[in-house]
């Protein structure tokens, strides 16, 4: 677990995208890793510059999906054959092709509610507080139209100093600390 | 096609196309933001906000009273007997629930086919699907009598030991329709969270800050957020596709798995869809028309967003109208006494007129008109043909139930139907909560989706002078 006081990072501010994700490929090249970009919009080749290229949101949608499905039709299954079967005009009790719509249904209400409440989970939200919410220019900007690098404190190569300095190389309009 | 029409000099229009652009040129992500959210964020709700509040309010309560009265009395109040059991309640669910589905077309299918031009009306559809799901929903349980046994439809363990009867489309239906809610509630939470984040920086008061500072629960625009929050978004596209389509096709199963004339057709799951989706175009444009001008926003929501809902509703009119014309030949291709009497009848019975009102409303206006481009991208124009063709699809539901119940196989079981005014007054009140529910959604939430838009601002185009940095890990 990290410290909860001290330095969370170095937050650096751009006014373009394509500033931002120059920095953070010239970052990551030089060996940074615990690393992050903020950005008001999604922004594909910031994610890719920092090295993050695939995510499980599609795995947890699968497996819900199919516990969905399996779930339905069993339970279909079970109450039209066991639970309270009833003869309609003779057709047979296991009459599986009727049992697909609900089945169908709930493997998309499964795999659905996977999809966004997995994409939550993953994110680590809700976290109503950050360390970087302390930074002012972040809440002003960085769900409005500026874009943030933030260098972590925990990256080993990490130094309040160096890497302020390194930061000013890579031309961004401000650096300021965030403190936890 | 039409580059020669256009003058030169106009801005809103694209030169390499000759299209009216998405967004009119010269917006920054900052003006769009503060456009967007100063709608919401000012403290000062406008008067007209107010007068339009008074009236759907004002719509709500008749709803309210309606069905009060209902629960009180009994369905005897409304028109429906024997033979015609299906009155008003269920032409009004399916029209609501074919309205919603322009919402979840607009925000699923065309996210997949990358339609940016999307991105503008998005939010808003997605709300209109939501309350009209809300409205369509209710009918059901209203229709059936005594609601207060609305929950004997789930598969619930009661202490009777009776389960559903699972091989029903009227049980499928509850399913589909649940589920349906369930995902666009989903998707359009899920939508809104970063524009949520927006709203908790912007704010000015102590109250929205909190308010959206929980809802968008601590939001801060990783990039890592950002790529799950695009995957579950696709996802929910690519799952919300099937869900819709099979939405509608179960709602007509309920229809075509009768034995009864008029009903019973293979046509209807395409021809319910398609109908779906013509009318629900033609409501995302009776809301967009009056929004766009009420709050200013012609240069997020432009000729080019009419332009196109006009030409999606010229080619799903058209699946429609194929619809009714292979109706009409199977009731002469079948040879089947009953069905070719109950077209005639339909078409030429005591309720003819409502025939004829649909097709001048579904094709005679709109599939001549909208092929001119004048027309679609003129905005008066466009309202009132909305408005024609949500009539013309009312209609077609009536249509659809009406005359194919009211002339029973036996001539001495026909009967007629005449709707009562608490028919009447249940239809005009789910129109008031609608617009309730869709004015308050414009005051307190993103009507627009201000991070998709962003995303097709020009200057969100990345300019790459350095090579891709080498591959890496992901979660």
């Amino acid at each position: 677990m990290p410290a909860r006081e001290g330095t969370y990072g170095l937050l650096a501010e751009f006014d373009t995208p394509s500033d931002l994700v120059r920095a953070a490929q010239q970052a990551r090249h030089d060996g940074w890793r615990r690393m992050d970009c903020y950005t008001p919009y999604p922004v594909e080749e910031a994610a890719e510059a920092i090295g993050f290229h695939r995510n499980k949101v599609p795995l947890v949608t699968l497996i819900g999906g199919l516990m969905g499905l399996v779930a339905m039709f069993t339970f279909e299954t079970w109450v039209s054959v066991l639970a309270y079967p009833l003869n309609i005009a003779g057709r047979p009790l296991y009459s599986w092709p009727a049992f697909i719509v609900p089945a169908y249904e709930w493997t998309i209400l499964w795999a659905g509610l996977s999809a966004g409440f997995g994409m939550i989970a993953l994110n680590g939200l809700p976290s109503l507080y950050h360390p970087l919410f302390n930074a002012p220019n972040f809440r002003d900007g960085a769900t409005t139209d500026k874009f943030f690098l933030c260098l972590e404190a925990l990256d080993p190569k990490f130094d309040l100093v160096e890497t302020r300095a390194y930061l000013a190389t890579l031309s961004p309009t401000s650096v300021v600390e965030v403190e936890y | 096609m039409a580059t020669s029409e256009i003058k030169p000099k106009d801005m809103t229009i694209d030169p390499a196309t000759g299209e009216y652009r998405v967004i009119a040129p010269g917006q920054t992500f900052k003006s769009v933001t503060e456009k967007i959210a100063g709608i919401v964020l000012t403290p000062n709700t406008p008067l007209g906000w107010f007068a339009f509040f008074a009236v759907a309010g004002s719509g709500a309560t008749v709803l309210l009273v309606a069905v009060t009265w209902l629960f009180l009395k009994g369905v005897g109040i409304w028109a429906i007997t024997q033979p015609v059991a299906w009155g008003f309640a269920i032409i009004n669910f399916v029209w609501w629930i074919g309205i919603g589905h322009a919402g979840t077309l607009i925000s699923a299918i065309l996210l997949l086919f990358k339609q940016s031009w999307r991105n503008s009306i998005s939010r808003f559809a997605e709300a209109m699907t939501i309350f009209a799901v809300v409205c369509a929903g209710m009918f059901p349980l209203i229709h059936i009598g005594r609601p207060w046994l609305g929950y004997w439809m789930l598969p619930l363990p009661f202490s009777m030991n009776v389960w559903p009867q699972f091989r029903s489309p009227l049980e499928w239906d509850v399913f589909a329709v649940s589920t349906y809610a369930t995902i666009s509630v989903v998707f359009w939470y899920i939508g809104m969270i970063p524009d949520f984040g927006t709203f908790r920086d912007r704010s000015q008061s102590k109250i929205g800050q909190y308010f959206y500072g929980i809802v968008s629960l601590g939001w801060r625009g990783s990039v890592r957020h950002w790529m799950r929050y695009e995957t579950a978004s696709l996802l929910l596209a690519g799952l919300a596709t099937p869900l819709v389509l099979s939405v509608h096709t179960v709602i007509s199963f309920d229809f075509a798995v009768a034995v009864l004339p008029g009903w019973h057709t293979t046509i209807f799951p395409p021809y319910f869809v398609a109908g779906a989706i013509y009318s629900g175009f033609a409501m995302v444009l009776t809301l967009a028309i009056p929004l766009r001008k009420f709050y200013h926003l012609e240069k997020l929501v432009t000729e080019r967003h009419i332009d196109n809902m006009g030409k999606v509703m010229l080619a799903t009119g058209f699946i429609v109208a194929y619809g009714y014309g292979m109706e009409a030949f199977m009731a002469w291709y079948s040879a089947s006494h009953w069905e070719a009497f109950m077209f005639w009848n339909r078409m030429r019975g005591p309720m003819g007129w409502a025939y004829w009102v649909l097709v001048t409303c579904n094709l005679a206006i709109p599939l001549t008109t909208l092929w001119v481009r004048k027309l679609r991208t003129n905005i008066a124009f466009m309202f009132v043909l909305s408005i024609i063709v949500n009539t013309g699809m009312w209609f077609e539901r009536f249509v659809i139930i009406v005359t194919s119940l009211y002339r029973d196989f036996l001539p001495s079981s026909w009967g007629t139907y005449r709707a009562t005014k608490w028919d009447y007054l249940v239809f005009i009140g789910t129109l008031g909560l609608f617009t309730t529910l869709f004015l308050l959604f414009v005051r307190l939430l993103p009507m627009i989706p201000m991070n998709e838009i962003r995303m097709i601002l020009p200057q969100a185009k990345i300019k790459p002078k350095e090579p891709k940095a080498t591959a890496g890990g992901g979660d």
